[in-house]
């Protein structure tokens, strides 16, 4: 196990270079970093040299690349356009996020396998078509358009939440962007519980559980369930990069100062140093996210195992 | 239906030995396609310290019926007429609850792939253990000493360590006698091995017979022994009931039926069968045709499109006319006794040499 997960984390090094090479060109040759420096007019010519000279930019990306990583692995990440340091931009939007994708992961996981777990031993009863029809709408609807309105009907009409989140962002105000954030994927979960257990349901081994005098609870949920837990685990595992990362839209709609919002804010401003720095943190957590997935396999699965 | 279905059962005889009589069970299946009569007006009984043993080709009902006597079809697809009695107490009829209270602990099953009947998640201590705390209340503790008991019992070496181990790090010998114990932990008085050993080489095969043997000797416990394995059967069962079609052909000892068949599908069963010292140049003498569906199976004798002997029999009452099996020693065929047995000399017994 130990010289597996060394294994790992040695293959994460190429893996992760590769992702932030990639992000650096694009953001590097694509985008224009002076002209977002100059706000909404254009530089004069003489202040855009200043700046490169100032920043490093006249020398060749490679050689750019290399002095940013350099100074990412001192800690240093550079300075977001607002000339707040991009670690200090970190540290106040991650907190956030990792709030907001605790309660998306908790919905995904209570509300979606419970659902799943119904649907897949209720197999063509009405609640099953039900909440099968249900998944399909909440798939097709996009997340701006249930969570604008989530927000319009709860939040303005009703007044029963607070329409945007304060700065803080304490876990109660969090709780129906968590929702929203999570809708999507909830129904993925739901789909995939519903078809694993549905599929292990007629197995082997759950009738030699019957056969053994056990209580339906204990065969639906040590037996069936345990069995039937990989494919969620897989998908709950690669959604967690997702959902830190993927949260530009709901962070936007609730006003949350998250990871998403300084990620849009980078993006529109043109600035390389934000979104390479988080995008690079990003990476890691998709990375580790993975790691863990396949470690859990081995915990779930006594067959598999790692050496 | 029901009213001629009870009195019928009330009639049969039934033993003061008699631990479970299965009377007139019919299951049906509703699929797609239309029904399947799984099982159709079947009646058998076991007795304490006994062995029944079911031979049959594979959709001929055999396995249906005793996931029945255990409740564990799928209710919903599902329809059981007629009376299973276990020590008078009908199970088509019982709660969940009290069948729960039955499995594992009066009435044990045995199943054919041992692979895929142990859950591959917990370790084969575990899922012996399970059944033992839930019918005894014993504690964790308890129940694992209980759990490598069973194993010793049934022959696994170093059952202390073995009992940590999961399923997948057993061999197939293994772990069948791994679901034996499982069967066995709660000292059923019931016991069904539905093709126990059909997975497994010979030189197991016969280890888990003398264990199954050795068990029943110590407990005193009624086997239903499932197998399509005539040599297998003729090892270990005392009674014997040839299933064709969802419905009982054949009933007897097991000496009276191998020695002595009286049905043209057994005789076709055993002349199919290669024998060790039989001339290599024999033919083997398959029975022609393939079994008959279950959604609309044949009119008459369910085996009539597949008999050699149609002809022998007047008229075609073969084909119009259902035969019935009588009580004890039986079998359902429309020919005469003097018919089956100038038969039996002068056709099947020069084939069996």
């Amino acid at each position: 196990m130990g010289r597996y997960v060394v294994r790992r984390l040695l293959q994460m090094i190429p893996v992760f270079i590769g992702a932030t090479l990639l992000i650096f060109l694009m953001v590097n040759v694509m985008g224009d970093p002076i002209a977002g420096l100059c706000g909404e007019r254009q530089c004069d010519p003489a202040t855009a040299a200043r700046l490169e000279q100032e920043f490093g930019l006249d020398e060749p990306v490679w050689q750019q690349y290399l002095t940013y990583m350099g100074n990412v692995f001192t800690g240093d990440f550079g300075t977001a356009f607002n000339g707040q340091e991009v670690t200090e931009l970190m540290a106040t939007a991650f907190p956030v996020t990792i709030r907001l994708t605790l309660i998306a992961i908790l919905f995904e996981i209570v509300i979606g396998v419970t659902l799943g777990v119904v649907t897949g031993l209720r197999r063509g009863s009405p609640v099953d078509t039900g909440v099968l029809l249900l998944t399909l709408v909440v798939i097709s609807v996009p997340t701006f358009v249930t969570g604008l309105l989530l927000q319009l009907l709860l939040g303005v009409k009703w007044g029963w939440i607070r329409p945007s989140v304060s700065s803080e962002a304490p876990f109660d105000e969090l709780i129906l962007p968590g929702l929203v954030l999570a809708s999507v994927s909830l129904a993925y979960v739901t789909r995939l519980t519903r078809t694993s257990i549905a599929e292990n349901r007629r197995s082997d081994y759950v009738r030699t559980a019957v056969a053994k005098g056990l209580p339906r609870h204990r065969v639906v949920v040590r037996h069936l369930l345990r069995n039937s837990l990989i494919p969620v685990v897989t998908f709950i595992g690669a959604d967690i990069g997702f959902l830190m990362g993927g949260a530009i839209v709901t962070e936007r709609i609730f006003n949350i100062h998250g990871v998403g919002y300084q990620l849009y804010q980078g993006i529109l401003r043109q600035n390389t140093q934000t979104v390479v720095g988080f995008v690079t943190v990003l990476v890691l957590v998709f990375l580790v996210a993975n790691l863990i997935v396949d470690l859990l396999y081995a915990v779930l699965d006594p067959r598999i195992r790692y050496a | 239906m029901t009213t001629l279905t009870k009195t019928e059962g009330e009639k049969a005889p039934t033993g003061p030995d008699s631990f479970l009589s299965v009377r007139d069970l019919r299951v049906r299946f509703s699929t797609e396609d239309g029904i399947v009569k799984a099982v159709d007006g079947l009646s058998f009984d076991v007795e304490r310290g006994k062995t029944l043993g079911i031979v049959g080709e594979s959709g001929s009902g055999k396995s249906v019926t005793n996931l029945t006597v255990l409740g564990l079809h799928n209710p919903k697809s599902t329809t059981v007429e007629g009376e299973i009695l276990l020590e008078g107490r009908d199970l088509v009829t019982a709660p969940e609850k009290e069948l729960e209270k039955l499995r594992g602990n009066k009435v044990a099953m045995i199943f054919q792939d041992p692979l895929t009947a142990l859950s591959p998640y917990y370790t084969v201590g575990r899922q012996i253990a399970e059944p033992y705390m839930k019918h005894t209340g014993a504690s964790k503790k308890e129940a694992r000493a209980r759990a490598i008991e069973m194993l010793t019992k049934v022959g696994i070496p170093q059952p202390e360590s073995r009992v940590d181990d999961y399923p997948h790090q057993f061999s197939g010998g293994m772990r069948q006698r791994a679901m034996i114990a499982m069967a066995l932990v709660c000292d059923p008085d019931l016991l069904i091995a539905d093709e126990p050993t059909t997975a497994l080489d010979v030189t197991v095969q016969a280890q888990i017979l003398d264990l199954l043997k050795d068990l029943q000797q110590e407990f005193g416990t009624g086997i239903i022994f499932i197998t399509h394995d005539l040599g297998v059967i003729s090892d270990m069962a005392d009674d014997l009931l040839v299933m064709y079609s969802g419905r009982a052909v054949e009933r007897g000892s097991v000496r009276e039926v191998l020695r002595q068949p009286k049905h043209p599908y057994t005789w076709g069963l055993l002349s199919s069968m290669p024998r060790l010292g039989a001339d290599v140049s024999q033919a083997l003498n398959p029975i022609p045709g393939s079994p008959p569906s279950l959604l609309n199976p044949p009119s008459g004798c369910p085996f009539h499109p597949r008999c050699a002997f149609t002809g022998e029999v007047p008229g075609d009452r073969c084909s119009t006319e259902r035969p019935s099996l009588g009580e004890g020693r039986a079998a359902a065929c429309h020919l005469t006794a003097e018919q089956k047995q100038s038969i039996f000399i002068d056709t099947i017994q020069p084939r069996l040499r």
